[in-house]
């Protein structure tokens, strides 16, 4: 039995850390507003969905514009974000003083709604995007070939969170945004307008979500089925790395990144369970994530 | 008490009489709801009367169901064993499952749940040679004695009623007060004297043998089983049948189940958007009916009353 | 009767109880007062063992309490209300204490009897001995602030504890309500005679009924002794501010 060659690995675990990136991005919205609203997103992955859809249904109306896939993808994920605040400012809204279980279970009725929308809309069939023009073709790794548009991703990735990481750090909205995390009654009765902050919050969460499915339009198939596919995963990359925590969730996209890509050539047949595994260690031996906030008793 | 009595003597006669009816239809819908109603009320043992939610209810399912054809059929074992070891297999994987998810609360809780359900879910789909993987195990036939549907009815009837009369015993026993007390308060439960963990997990156990009863029931029933059974869709289907019954009763759970695969039934046959029909019934439910079917029926015959505890 | 030794409690590096140590003999009728933030919440969360101690020991009735899970804590004697009331908001008033009784006489663990008839007399007994004897179907959740927290203190005493540590037992009542408390909590505490460990921040309270007083501020016992001593301790004066008249 002959042993693929390490350059196959490194491929492998490039398409591993191209998936952490698209990853992130829903993760980070669905921390962000879990940190803040206290609410699980179930609907992201729709959102991300919604934005892999849009992308495509841009693409399609400006094919002869120059950069229309930029365009597109800029549109798309806008598009998103406000499906997002719609849903945040008439229906989410109302649930903030219900139990945690009906703001889920509301968030998972959208997951049902949304799906069946975009079969209405697009149908079952498989749609895809192709990659904008500078960035077609393949770089040569080694002696394998990878995709620069791949690579743009990659290197995408940390530049959105590092200015993400800056805005929450150092502006007067991410001081807000922290505040509310940690005692929205408190800043309510300092003055600062809670509720429209919440959509601000939400807004950005889905605007992240629809700009990953937007970028991964040309990379993955466009599904019925990716939302669910997408939020499970996110769910686990917000559970490895913390809840709230947002280098966590960079963490955690790594991490699962590269389990996705390598366990399956590592232990093909366990692949299927190992993530779960990993989450359901993660929560028995330290819930609160690798970089998560330690939870008092 | 005499009011969910009196709600319930119509469904009753119902029940008994649907077979005479000599309708295929009715007594396949029949054993269908019964089953799904039993699983339902099971999980409200832990949801409404214990507070806690569980996102992984379908692993018990689904253990019952493999753990009762398998043993029918790769290992000759009579189906009175079967279905007994089944429900203890049940409990045993709530046991060891319980005993991590308990050290947790809430949202954390609900994870670990879906964790391990999944992992159940992975084991299923994966280990070919022992649970046929994706085929799943197909060709499960009727037991011996109960090689009828009508006779499969009846017998589903009798063992959802004995498990229904156990668990409402349970319910109404001390031990179950000091669940609702940890549904209403595990601070204040753990400071008069309560071991709360120590009850989670005996809540989670009992749940889990009565899941894995109606997995085993339905794997027979449904004569083929398959690792769909324990995906997380499945758990949370019952989440929504219990809650759509209405999950501060203790039949509400039966209601949501037979109301939500009537309405299943009835709706894909003219449409293949269900998810679209049931994530628009359950927004209306969370947004106006936050007590289900049975909670807002109360509401409405009891409002002269006062405030009435519905949780008795 | 209750022994806090040298204990120490941070969070996040923020100490908020640094080194107290003070004992309670049996029959006492102890309060421990500060002003807001000196810890006195948090160190009864240390004794109940809801909070972990960082340092120290707690020994009740010579038992080493300072690992125990609460509910161990709880059997072995000590009883307790909260500053919040922490009650079974859905269930009745009658239903809340019955299920403290439950707990306590160890039929917690009993799935087969019917609930609703049993201990019917005990419980009757506690419900009028903190006057809620009328109230006893009444949803504990619907009811008036002041009487949740003679609930609070029925399913406390429900337990037959030794040690009773009432965290606040008047706050937010009216001063007619107030002295109505006092009254009843030092009748029963002589009645059964409980020892008595209360926090509070009404002065009037602290003074008519306590036989021993413990001053806390920042973590840290600055003064102890009898009222009239701590009427006239100068810390105690400069931490209150003139408030302790």
């Amino acid at each position: 039995m002959s042993l693929p060659d390490p350059s196959f690995f490194l491929i492998q675990s490039l398409n591993g850390l191209t998936y952490a990136m698209f990853l992130f991005l829903i993760a980070s919205g669905l921390s962000l507003i879990f940190g803040v609203l206290r609410i699980l997103n179930f609907a992201h992955g729709s959102l991300y969905m919604l934005g892999a859809y849009f992308t495509q249904q841009f693409v399609s109306l400006f094919i002869d514009a120059p950069g229309h896939f930029w365009w597109a993808v800029i549109l798309a994920s806008l598009t998103v974000a406000l499906i997002g605040v719609v849903i945040e400012r008439f229906f989410l809204r109302h649930l903030y003083t219900r139990e945690e279980l009906y703001q889920l279970l509301f968030t998972y009725a959208l997951v049902l709604i949304l799906s069946d929308f975009a079969k209405i809309i697009w149908g079952t069939g498989q749609f895809s995007v192709s990659r904008p023009a500078i960035l077609k073709g393949a770089v040569s790794i080694l002696d394998q070939y990878f995709p620069k548009y791949n690579i743009v991703i990659i290197l995408l990735g940390p530049c959105i969170a590092f200015t993400f990481w800056f805005i929450i750090l150092r502006t007067r909205w991410g001081r807000k945004i922290r505040a509310a995390a940690l005692d929205r009654e408190m800043l309510g009765s300092l003055g600062v307008n809670v509720s429209r902050l919440f959509t601000v919050v939400f807004f950005i969460g889905a605007w992240m979500a629809g700009l990953g499915g937007a970028l991964v339009s040309p990379v993955s198939a466009i599904v019925p089925g990716m939302d669910v596919e997408i939020i499970i995963n996110a769910f686990i990359v917000v559970v490895i790395g913390g809840l709230g925590s947002f280098w966590g969730t960079f963490l955690g996209s790594l991490i699962v990144g590269q389990v996705y890509a390598l366990g399956i050539l590592a232990f093909p047949k366990l692949s299927l369970a190992f993530i779960y595994v990993l989450m359901a260690l993660v929560l028995i031996l330290r819930p609160w994530g690798l970089l998560g906030r330690r939870l008092q008793r | 008490m005499s009011k969910e009595n009196w709600f319930l003597i119509p469904f009753i006669l119902l029940i008994l009489l649907i077979p005479v009816s000599g309708s295929r239809f009715y007594v396949f819908l029949g054993t269908d709801i019964l089953i799904f109603g039993l699983f339902a009320v099971s999980l409200n043992l832990l949801l409404g009367y214990t507070g806690l939610v569980s996102f992984g209810q379908a692993a018990y399912f689904g253990i019952g169901a493999y753990t009762c054809a398998l043993l029918m059929k790769k290992a000759s074992i009579v189906f009175p064993v079967a279905f007994v070891a089944s429900a203890v297999f049940g409990a045993i994987a709530a046991l060891i499952i319980g005993f991590f998810c308990v050290r947790l609360t809430k949202i954390y809780f609900a994870m670990l749940t879906l964790a391990f359900s999944q992992i159940v879910w992975a084991i299923a789909f994966k280990w070919n040679s022992l649970t046929g993987g994706d085929n799943g195990i197909i060709g499960v036939s009727f037991p011996q004695y109960l090689d009828s549907p009508t006779r499969f009815y009846y017998f589903t009837l009798g063992v959802v009623v004995c498990s229904f009369y156990i668990l409402r015993k349970l319910i109404n026993s001390p031990f179950g007060r000091m669940l609702t007390t940890i549904r209403e308060n595990p601070e204040r439960t753990e400071f008069i004297g309560i071991n709360v963990r120590q009850f989670q997990l005996i809540a989670f156990m009992i749940s889990g043998f009565f899941s894995a009863i109606a997995g085993a029931l339905f794997g027979i029933f449904n004569h083929s089983i398959f690792p769909d059974f324990i995906f997380w869709t499945q758990s949370a289907e019952v989440l929504i049948m219990t809650l759509l019954g209405g999950m501060y009763s203790f039949f509400g759970p039966v209601v949501g189940a037979a109301v939500l695969l009537y309405l299943r039934m009835q709706v894909t046959s003219y449409t293949q958007y269900w998810p679209l029909i049931l994530g628009t019934i359950l927004t209306l439910l969370l947004f106006f009916f936050p007590g289900g079917i049975v909670g807002f029926l109360k509401s409405r015959l009891i409002f002269a009353k006062g405030s009435e505890d519905v949780n008795r | 009767m209750l022994t806090v030794e040298k204990v120490k409690k941070s969070f996040d590096g923020f100490l908020a109880i640094n080194g107290v140590s003070l004992t309670v003999e049996k029959g006492e009728l102890c309060s421990i007062i500060g002003p807001n933030g000196a810890g006195k919440t948090t160190l009864f969360n240390l004794i109940t063992g809801h909070l972990p101690v960082d340092e120290g020991r707690l020994i009740f009735k010579g038992t080493d309490i300072t690992r125990m899970p609460p509910y161990r804590i709880c059997r072995l004697g000590i009883g307790r209300s909260f500053q919040r009331t922490n009650i079974f908001p859905r269930l009745t008033v009658f239903e809340n204490i019955q299920s403290a009784v439950l707990a306590h006489r160890g039929e917690s663990l009993n799935f087969f009897k019917a609930v609703g008839p049993l201990f019917w007399e005990e419980t009757n007994l506690i419900l009028e001995m903190v006057g809620l004897k009328e109230y006893g179907n009444a949803v504990s959740g619907s009811l008036s602030y002041g009487f949740q927290k003679q609930l609070e203190l029925g399913i406390a005493l429900a337990t037959e504890p030794e040690l009773l540590l009432l965290d606040e037992p008047t706050a937010g009542m009216s001063a007619k309500e107030t002295h109505h408390t006092i009254e009843l909590i030092g009748r029963i505490a002589r009645d059964k005679g409980l020892t008595l460990l209360f926090t509070e921040h009404d002065m009037e309270v602290v003074f008519s009924i306590s036989e021993r007083i413990m001053v806390l501020h920042q973590g840290q016992v600055i003064a102890e002794g009898s009222p009239e001593e701590i009427r006239k301790n100068s810390d105690v004066h400069k931490v209150y501010l003139g408030e302790v008249r």
